[in-house]
């Protein structure tokens, strides 16, 4: 068993306030992963979990055992560098066997120990090597192993992937997944690539500024976003977000015209909104496709088109000084400086608030509360 | 003209891979002068003193002249200064060695640490290297170490035992007091310098595999320390085998011949007895030592480096 909990935790340094009163729940053999922007703090909460960062206020406990106090050898996790900090000096082997070795395990025992994780992540042969003697992605499999070895109750990343190249960190991303499922283990993971987050974690804590701006699944952050940092930061192009205002107002739609003149009916609950109100339309690129000719829409033209291949990413300007990318298939035949038309369907936006809150949807999202079930223990 | 010069070697950018036998063609002329200068600087001398060495060479006794064979050898190598002197070499270097490094490292571990004032600490424990040897032989001389006057006479004065008169009773051990006191200093620096710039996340990964103070020190700093300890027992070595101020300034050698080291014995030949060729006998036996201790000592650290 492991559960995290953060109660109001609190970081200080000097006068600058790096986390600003976290709550959060981490069950046990949940994936959780920390995003946000650059300096949002998610290294200061991982570091405060571990213990290498003093708690300033609030508690932090783990199955239920108050451990703001407690040294970070004493609170049985195990952390996964970004720079893999492995010891220079030792032997792969007696990396993966120090925390054993100053624990006063016998030599046997840690050599047992040690063979099999090496087993798990494929590094029997690497096991007299030098750190220095290694490549990138076999350092990171030894500082994963380092931590296995001592059988934490929860494993700690920050970034530990980001030193990798783009195949490599596929691959990895993969093998962690999977390590996950195998070892049964409570995995706080820490990133700025939401193509991590989202693909990994059960649950995705985005932060910013030292608070959190929402906590959900994959999913539940992708349909469902609480605000507009949100909106923004998941998703990838990000979502086009456009000014618009309300016309009408319905029982489960409110109706939004966009500076381009278009009119789009939202499923939303409408709330305190009243016809004339200020609002931001959100829509995705991947919700938008290209109409044909004579359909209602926002009518531009093509400035930038991105081919990926599989995709293109068709930057559009439309009327008013509105950019709107939209995501389209890899073989339609679009050029730049073409005029096209780009249908807006309401069920597929999200409608924000002057104050930068989403207006709650009619309807949820099938996916969205889906979590991965946990498997089982079969032993 | 230099520009068609320029102009000439531009093409080569084009063919990467025929540059490097180039480039070691042509910069042999440009390389030349220096290595002349640095040959010609060492050469030199040092074929002079190996000529004194071989000739018959006192100021005392301008008439005589003439080759000695191996006799200035002779003389020196049967005469038992030389082995005390020897000795003495040896034993001050090992010494100020082991104090300088093993003071050293503990002092660099204090001073990595965040305390109060750490910023003027660090500045006091730096400034006996800036004090030139003959005034710090002095000071210890004549304020720390007097029987009478000294500060070190006054303290035992005061706790009721009898002070003690280091330059008479334990010569060669107050003479490396001073000289590892000067060359402290140095050591520190050098080590922690090594320390502050051990990883950060490394010392943190050793914090959460449990090690404490102990642990951290005898598995994660020591081991990273290996090479800043191995220069600095390299350069102090270079230094201290020529040790020479502070033992003119504070014992002259004595009493008897207690404190005199190889520098000291040329000294003393070359300049006292006014024995050119017995001195430079002398200076080519420290060349040979001095070689032995670097044969032995670069073989050391270099297999410490290439790890
Ligand atoms: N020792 C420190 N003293 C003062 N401020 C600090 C200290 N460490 C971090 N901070 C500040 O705390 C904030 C959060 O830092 P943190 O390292 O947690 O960011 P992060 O979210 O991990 O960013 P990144 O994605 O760039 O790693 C930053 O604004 C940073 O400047
Ligand atoms: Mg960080």
């Amino acid at each position: 068993m492991a559960n995290v909990s953060l109660r109001e935790v609190r970081k200080d340094y000097g006068s600058f306030e790096a986390i600003k009163g976290v709550s959060l729940d981490v069950r046990d053999r949940e994936f959780v992963v920390f995003v946000g922007p650059s300096g949002c703090g998610k290294s200061t909460l991982l570091r405060m979990i571990a213990g290498l960062e003093s708690i300033t206020g609030g508690d932090l406990e783990i199955d239920g055992r108050r451990m703001n106090e407690v040294g970070p050898a004493d609170r049985g996790l195990a952390m996964v560098f970004q720079s893999y900090a492995l010891y220079p000096h030792m032997s792969v082997a007696d990396n993966m066997a120090f925390s054993l070795r100053l624990a006063g395990v016998p030599a046997a025992e840690r050599e047992r120990k040690v063979r099999e994780v090496a087993g798990i992540l494929q590094l029997g042969p690497l096991l007299h090597r030098k750190p220095g003697e290694l490549s990138g992605g076999q350092r990171q499999r030894v500082a994963i192993g380092r931590a296995i070895v001592r059988q934490p109750k929860v494993f700690l990343f920050d970034e530990p992937l980001s030193n990798l190249d783009a195949a490599l960190r596929v691959r990895m991303r993969i093998e962690l997944a999977k390590l996950h499922e195998s070892l049964a283990a409570t995995m706080i993971y820490v990133t700025h690539d939401q193509v991590e987050a989202m693909t990994m974690a059960d649950k995705i804590v985005v932060l910013q500024g030292g608070v959190i701006e929402q906590v959900g699944s994959p999913l539940d952050l992708y349909h469902h976003p609480r605000n507009l940092f949100v909106a923004g930061f998941i998703g990838s192009p990000t979502m086009n977000l456009l000014p618009a205002s309300v016309t009408a107002v319905g029982p489960a739609t409110v109706t939004v015209r966009l500076a381009t003149g278009t009119e789009v009916a939202v499923p939303v609950l409408a709330g305190p909104l009243r016809p004339g109100d200020a609002v931001t339309l959100g829509v995705r690129p991947e919700h938008l496709n290209l109409g044909a000719d004579g359909a209602s829409g926002v009518a531009g033209e093509v400035l930038v088109a991105e081919r990926l291949g599989g995709a293109t990413y068709l930057h559009v300007r439309a009327g008013g000084g509105t950019m709107l990318v939209v995501q389209v298939d890899g073989d339609t035949p679009v050029h730049v400086h073409d005029r096209v038309l780009v249908p807006v369907d309401g069920h597929r936006c999200h409608l924000f608030g002057a104050d930068g809150l989403a207006l709650e949807r009619t309807g949820r999202h099938p996916l969205a509360d889906v979590t991965r079930a946990p498997r089982p223990l079969t032993h | 003209m230099p520009s068609s010069a320029a102009l000439g070697v531009a093409p080569t950018a084009n063919a990467p891979a025929r540059r490097p036998a180039r480039r070691s063609l042509s910069t042999l002329p440009f390389l030349a002068p220096s290595v002349i200068v640095l040959l010609l600087w060492m050469i030199v001398p040092l074929a002079m003193t190996l000529h004194f060495s071989f000739i018959r060479y006192n100021l005392l006794n301008p008439a005589l002249g003439g080759f000695a064979g191996w006799s200035n050898y002779e003389f020196l190598l049967t005469d038992p200064a030389l082995w005390t002197a020897l000795a003495n070499t040896l034993l001050l270097v090992g010494w100020v060695l082991v104090i300088t490094v093993g003071l050293g490292t503990l002092l660099a571990v204090l001073f990595d640490q965040d305390f109060p004032g750490r910023g003027i600490a660090r500045l006091l424990v730096i400034a006996p290297f800036f004090v030139m040897p003959t005034v710090s032989a002095l000071i210890w001389k004549n304020l720390m170490m007097h029987p009478i006057n000294g500060v070190m006479a006054f303290v035992s004065r005061s706790l009721g035992f009898t002070p003690v008169d280091w330059f008479a009773e334990f010569p060669l051990t107050s003479v490396i007091i001073i000289v590892a006191w000067q060359w402290l200093p140095f050591a520190l620096l050098i080590l922690l310098t090594a320390i502050q710039s051990l990883d950060h996340e490394q010392r943190e990964a050793a914090r959460m595999d449990g090690a404490g103070p102990v642990s951290m020190f005898v598995f994660i700093i020591l081991p990273h320390l290996g090479r800043a300890i191995g220069v600095v027992v390299m350069i102090e070595t270079i230094f201290l085998l020529t040790v020479f101020a502070e033992i003119l300034v504070t014992t002259s050698g004595g009493p008897g011949l207690a404190t005199t080291n190889l520098a000291f014995l040329i000294y003393m030949r070359a300049l006292l007895e006014f024995d050119v060729g017995g001195a430079s006998a002398g200076g080519v036996i420290a060349i040979v030592l001095a070689n032995i201790v670097a044969f032995f000592l670069v073989r050391a650290i270099a297999r410490n480096l290439a790890t």
